[in-house]
């Protein structure tokens, strides 16, 4: 029995419509941010970043659902891969500087003169250019989640020693990270960007545009992924999830087929980073930090899990929240935030989705909670 | 109330936000009712940044407390301009990405008119370019590693040149017991290391050979110092007087001051020289194996003026708790704070342009008896003090410098930046102007 | 250092209270009121070897900081409203005005210490002797050699003169070469190189090193330096073990409890460290109590937190499953984010409460400090605490394998449904399971106090590595969890001296994953059914 037994192609059907919306809105604001600003419907920057922003981790959130939601692989790590996107940007972003950093100096980066380093390390060759930059950011966390991935669904790592060795992954890329020799900038990362192919980050038109980029790849990484559920390749992915013995006795080899969906998450993760470095204007350390994977779990849990639309709409409103909340009770917001991670794993147990679907369509009836005995055949 | 709404608050997602800032906030943290001349108007909004949850609350809760207390006493004195100051406290939770994100809010949806916040180095990287900009105002007043020098940042803490090297000068003295040896323990970021290198090439200068410096970087929240304190010992073991300067983050000294007791290590054998250990830090440590150890601050809640005694009886009134500790980066916050106060007056008006034109050559007490003076570059004049560490978790002052020290932004030990200054008075106007070729390298203001 | 000190003072005491007042020697004083700390050190100096017969109890006075000054250059010793005349010992009838406390730094303290011990090579007890002989040893100050000459012209115990022959060794190197005959010189190397140990290194290696020694001396010296460097090698290795155990043993105290509720209750519980967290907290609270109602008790205040600890995060722990987990069973990797949010909740709690800085442990003064263990120094508090994981993990075990609980917790984890048609109340068994493991992560918290700081953020630093731990070791094995806990703090600190804390950091974490990927199920996995889920 599995709570996420209803799917196929016909119930994501909302995927499509929540791209459309997504570019809509997107388009929209940045529409309307190109207004005067006397207008009563201009939106202001802060906006503008707040909403590119959350669109970035939406898709963070979007790439968890895929091998949480579809694959049963629960990862504690996957803002590494968004981190690592980030980096890819970062990088690209950090050469666009060139001598307008404080030391005036046009081919390095300060902070590598601060190291007093005298020529790039190797892996920035080619950084300034921004091909290379956008094949790096899909190219470094598909590798890494590739040999990652090959190594461990080979042995058959599953459950929660995934779950582990991932959030292991995330923390040692976060100290190796914050190490000043590794050529990264450190604790302080990658900052005081200010321009991307030559157009001023800061200025009104060059954050519409990279706000509409992406709502588009947002909805575009929507749209793959639900071909990609959608496909005879998705519900094989989903017999791997609820019995993957029995679909290895069937023939099929449930570990090339993780090994891809996770390699493909990998790539949209570290494309919402890129996009999410232009527009938050930092990437440092931090992202690595095992609390952002869980946080980005509980965005999926939130909207609910295995339904694509679910984890946007999760991303989106939880960090909605939290930006208010911030703001609003600064003293007080983590019980908020505690409280909502509880009550929608006790209330919630499908997400806002679930109880999106239960509105429509009432549940027949209750599925036994002891899910573990009738799953005993995955020893 | 709020006339400066941004038209977006049409949207239910712009009302959210702005109740939320605007209202709520302002409506709670509302300074107490104004007694002696009634400041009326449209209020000033003054942005509090300062983490209230991760990490780092552990340091910046107090500083927010501190901005709370400031700004309701100079409500009591009929607020700036006749017009009452309103704090907008917002936490950025110790998350860099989100303190950027604030900062935008403070200063596109609330308005604020100056804003007092950060900590760590990174924060205020994260943010530097959201005041630039918006052409915001931001006060610092945290000790850093300087190498920087914005045109809307003051930073009321301590430069490299008002604190590290002081503190090594003394160490190297017959007072601080003759220091040769030099162990430079610290935290690997971006604080130490460049603190490190000036120190280094300063030591260098004195005739210190490389053989007898040590560096060691550990992670943040380092909790096992077993073997570096170790290292340390048989480091100091050379028969030539040994001492420790440390950078290491606030968090990681309990455990390193605890290890290095209980491996026997005194402040007569070896003695450390810390640049992130005040009052507050101490609060939380049992002194017992850590009197004698030194700090360098700029100022200490022991030294005996009418000045600090009277903030500090404010400060116990004002928390209700007659034990909370007052440190530097709060001294700080008051000089920040009361120099913008007259900056304000000077100008006239909380334009940020000409507050930051007025800010330069601004006097200001500080707490030890001293003036405070806006520099040039952003920085202040201060003076440097060595404490030792006493039984009561106060530090008792040995030596200190004999007169204010002008802070530097950017350090002349360090090969890059030795002929580089900042100077945003006209007609210079850079943050990063070369002495030596006399060109501005980027950061001029028009 | 610090424990030669206080010696050193219990005999300025005897000295000051067995000799007869009243001798004027009022000039050998007069420096000590001094406004520059040269001068007060050179005064604290002189004072040792002047022979005034108040010099120790002025001394003493003033390291504990019991000396006053009067303006016009009195001194007085006080004790709370009790008032002596510092220069005659007698006891003054009015507190005199303007008393100002001689204040201490570095090199006075440094002064003092010298002097103390100076004074102490003459007390009657030969433990004393040879406190002032080792911090004379470890000072080797030229101006110290007729004292020590002296010392050792009427020394009888053995020990103490061999200490004395070796302070007086180091002490001679310390001399500019040309002084003294170079046959001194030999045999004072020959000495210390049989005295072994860090110091002696360095003072041979400062004589192998100097252009103006005599050669003889300096390839002796470098002799000595070779041998006593092999020794001190063998030595290192001992001291990272044990480095790499005490290690070991905070990282297996932080994951047992996680070994409960994760490794045999399957609960992945993101809140296991704010329980430890808790545990530290319950520790202030019970030495604050302590010391406001029974000060006598305060050494032992660390032992009655245990207990207090224990029953305070068990009580939470019941309080929590009932109230959360049981709504969650069969949905492990969701207890993972309701409990994720409770840690929120706790965290911001006890911000709330108890403010968001650091709060201070005291450590008694019988974990305090360290044992020289042939070449290698054993701190107490890590002893205490290698210990204390020894007992925890034993007890635990003893639970587990003597106790109906244990058997029932057994046979709930393997069997639920069985076990439940056998009679046993699972609801119950899985309350107390989580209380336990709860109650587990507070006594890591007590053990954790005594070494890291305590606020908020404590939890936080924990949780990663407690998972580590029992999933390296096997998830439901115990024996894996020490093992593991173990595997990893060696590995740390064998690789830390290399190749940096950082490093060894990642390269422990990396280690851990690729052996996980060759070995899914830990380095003790349990057979059987039903373990996977």
């Amino acid at each position: 029995m599995n709570p996420f037994s209803t799917h196929g192609t016909r119930s994501f059907r909302g995927v499509i419509w929540m791209a459309a919306a997504v570019v809509v809105a997107a388009g929209g604001l940045a529409m309307a941010s190109l207004l005067p600003e006397g207008n009563p419907l201009h939106a202001s920057a802060f906006v503008v970043s707040l909403a590119g922003k959350y669109l970035a981790y939406a898709m963070l959130a979007l790439s968890v659902d895929l091998v949480w939601g579809f694959a049963g692989i629960l990862t504690l790590g996957h803002a590494a891969f968004f981190a690592l996107g980030g980096y890819a940007m970062g990088m690209y972003l950090m050469r666009e500087i060139g001598a307008r950093g404080v030391y005036g100096n046009a081919s390095l980066p300060d902070f590598m003169i601060f190291l007093s380093w005298k020529s790039l390390p190797w892996y920035w060759w080619g950084s300034d250019h921004f091909a290379w930059a956008a094949f790096l950011v899909l190219a470094v966390p598909g590798v890494l989640a590739g040999v990652f991935g090959w190594l461990a669904f080979r042995s058959r790592v599953s459950g929660v020693y995934l779950s582990i060795i991932t959030q292991a992954l995330t923390y040692a890329l976060m100290l190796a990270f914050f190490q000043n020799g590794l050529g990264f900038g450190g604790n302080n990362g990658l900052t005081d960007f200010k321009d991307i192919l030559g157009a001023d980050l800061h200025a009104p038109m060059t954050r519409a545009v990279l706000l509409v980029v992406t709502g588009v790849l947002l909805a575009a990484s929507l749209l793959a992924a639900r071909f990609v559920v959608g496909s005879r390749f998705g519900n094989l992915l989903v017999a791997v999830r609820d019995a993957e013995n029995r679909t290895r006795f069937l023939g099929y080899r449930p570990d090339q087929v993780k090994l891809l969906v996770w390699v493909f998450s990998a790539m949209i993760a570290g494309l919402g980073g890129a996009l999410y470095v232009t527009q938050v204007g930092i990437i440092n350390p931090g992202e690595f930090a095992p609390a952002n994977s869980i946080e980005s779990v509980i965005w999926v849990a939130v909207g609910g899990r295995g339904t694509l639309c679910g984890a946007v709409l999760g991303a989106i409103l939880v960090n909605l929240g939290k930006t208010l909340f911030t703001a609003w009770l600064p003293e007080f917001w983590l019980y908020g935030l505690g409280l909502l991670f509880i009550c929608t794993t006790l209330f919630l147990p499908q997400g806002i989705m679930g109880l999106w679907r239960h509105v429509r369509k009432p549940a027949p009836e209750e599925v036994t909670p002891e899910v573990s005995d009738t799953q005993g055949d995955e020893t | 109330m709020p006339v400066n709404l941004p038209p977006l608050s049409r949207r239910a997602f712009g009302r959210l936000a702005l109740a939320s800032s605007a209202a709520a906030v302002g409506g709670m943290w509302r300074a107490g009712p104004a007694r002696a001349a009634a400041p009326t108007g449209e209020p000033i909004k003054v942005g509090i940044l300062h983490s209230l949850s991760g990490t780092m609350a552990i340091s910046e809760t107090t500083l927010k407390d501190v901005m709370l207390m400031l700004i309701a006493e100079q409500n009591r004195r009929g607020g700036v301009l006749g017009r009452p100051l309103e704090p907008v406290v917002v936490d950025p939770a110790s998350n860099w990405p989100l303190f950027a994100e604030k900062a935008r809010q403070l200063l596109s949806v609330d308005r604020a008119a100056a804003v007092f916040g950060c900590w760590t180095s990174v924060s205020r990287k994260s943010v530097l370019p959201v005041f630039e900009e918006l052409n915001g105002i931001l006060f610092y007043p945290v000790q850093y590693e300087g190498q920087e020098c914005s045109r809307n940042i003051f930073y009321t803490g301590a430069a490299p040149n008002q604190q590290a090297i002081p503190a090594v000068d003394y160490l190297l003295s017959e007072d601080g017991g003759g220091a040769r040896r030099f162990a430079l323990i610290g935290t690997d970021y971006v604080y130490p290391r460049t603190t490190n290198q000036i120190l280094v090439n300063y030591l260098k200068a004195k005739g210190i050979a490389e053989s007898d410096i040590m560096v060691n970087y550990t992670p943040f929240g380092q909790s096992d110092w077993q073997t570096i304190v170790s290292q340390i010992k048989a480091f100091g073991s050379a028969g030539r007087k040994t001492a420790v300067v440390s950078t290491i983050n606030g968090d990681a000294n309990v455990p390193f001051y605890k290890e290095l007791g209980n491996q026997g290590i005194s402040a007569t054998d070896i003695p450390v020289m810390a640049f992130s250990v005040g009052e507050e830090e101490l609060a939380g440590m049992d002194t017992a194996p850590l009197v004698g150890q030194l700090a360098a601050w700029n100022y200490f809640e022991s030294i005996d003026t009418p000045a600090n005694t009277a903030f500090i009886r404010q400060w116990h009134d004002f928390t209700r708790n007659p034990k909370r500790t007052t440190n530097d980066p709060m001294e700080a916050h008051y000089i920040g704070f009361n120099m913008w106060v007259q900056a304000v007056t000077k100008a006239g008006t909380t334009d940020h342009d000409r507050v930051i034109d007025a800010m330069i050559g601004i006097r200001q007490p500080n707490l030890t008896g001293g003036v405070a003076e806006m520099l040039p570059d952003h920085h202040l004049t201060k003076p440097v003090y060595i404490g030792e560490i006493q039984e009561d978790g106060q530090f008792s002052v040995v030596w200190k410098t004999p007169g204010l020290v002008p802070g530097q932004a950017w350090s002349p030990w360090v090969p890059e930046t030795k002929d580089l200054i900042g100077d945003w008075s006209k007609p210079i106007s850079c943050g990063n102007y070369n002495k030596a070729t006399k060109t501005c390298l980027g950061h001029k203001h028009a | 250092m610090l424990k030669a000190r206080s010696a050193c003072l219990v005999a300025a005491l005897w000295l000051g209270g067995a000799l007869l007042p009243g001798v004027a020697h009022a000039d050998a004083f007069s420096g000590l009121s001094s406004a520059r700390p040269d001068e007060t050190a050179a005064t604290v100096s002189a004072l040792a070897g002047s022979g005034a017969p108040q010099a120790g109890a002025v001394l003493q006075a003033l390291g504990e900081r019991h000396l006053f000054t009067t303006p016009d250059g009195g001194l007085y010793i006080r004790h709370g409203e009790a008032c002596i005349d510092a220069r005659t010992g007698q006891p003054v009838a009015v507190v005199p005005d303007g008393l100002k406390p001689i204040r201490l730094n570095n090199r006075i303290r440094t002064a003092l210490a010298g002097a103390q011990a100076e004074m102490g090579l003459i007390a009657p007890q030969a433990d004393i002797r040879l406190k002032a002989a080792d911090a004379l040893y470890g000072r080797h100050d030229p101006a110290m050699l007729l004292a020590l000459d002296h010392a050792l012209s009427v020394e009888k115990d053995r020990t103490v003169r061999t200490r004395l022959m070796q302070a007086r060794a180091a002490t001679i190197l310390a001399q500019p070469p040309g002084q003294g005959a170079q046959d001194a010189r030999l045999e004072a190397v020959r000495s210390l190189a049989a005295a072994g140990g860090l110091e002696a290194r360095g003072i041979l290696a400062g004589v192998a090193r100097s252009d103006a020694e005599a050669l003889p001396v300096r390839h002796a010296a470098q002799a000595a330096v070779s041998s006593i460097d092999w020794h001190l090698r063998a030595w290192g290795v001992l001291q990272n073990a044990f480095y790499g155990l005490s290690y070991g043993s905070v990282l297996l105290l932080a994951a047992t409890g996680l070994a409960i509720t994760f490794g045999v209750m399957g609960v992945i519980n993101m809140a296991h460290g704010e329980m430890m967290m808790i545990g530290a907290y319950v520790t202030w609270m019970v030495q604050q109590g302590i010391r406001a109602t029974i000060p006598a008790l305060e050494p032992v205040a660390i032992l009655v937190a245990i207990p207090v600890a224990f029953a305070v995060c068990g009580a939470l722990g019941v309080l929590i499953e009932r109230g959360l987990i049981r709504f969650l069973y069969g949905r492990p990797l969701e207890t993972l984010l309701a409990t994720w949010g409770l840690s929120l909740i706790l965290q911001q709690a006890v911000r709330s409460i108890f403010g968001p800085t650091n709060i201070a442990v005291q450590t008694p003064a019988w974990l305090s400090g360290s044992v020289a263990v042939g070449g290698m120094d054993i701190t107490l508090n890590r002893l205490a605490i290698l210990v204390f994981a020894g007992l925890v993990l034993g007890g635990l075990m003893l639970v587990l394998r003597r106790t109906p609980l244990g058997l029932q917790m057994r046979a709930v984890t393997q069997n639920r449904r069985m076990a439940a048609l056998m009679g046993i109340r699972t609801p119950r068994v899985d309350a107390l399971a989580f209380g336990l493991g709860a109650g587990l992560a507070g006594l890591a918290g007590v053990a954790v106090s005594q070494i890291d700081n305590v606020s908020p953020n404590l939890g936080q630093s924990y949780i990663i590595d407690s998972f580590m731990v029992v999933v390296f070791g096997g998830v439901g094995n115990l024996w894996g969890t020490l093992a593991a806990a173990m595997a990893l703090g060696m590995g740390g600190k064998v690789l830390e001296p290399t190749i940096g804390a950082v490093s060894a950091k990642i390269a422990i974490l990396v280690l851990v994953i690729l052996y996980i990927q060759r070995h899914p199920r830990g380095m003790f996995p349990v057979r059987g059914r039903g373990v996977e889920s």
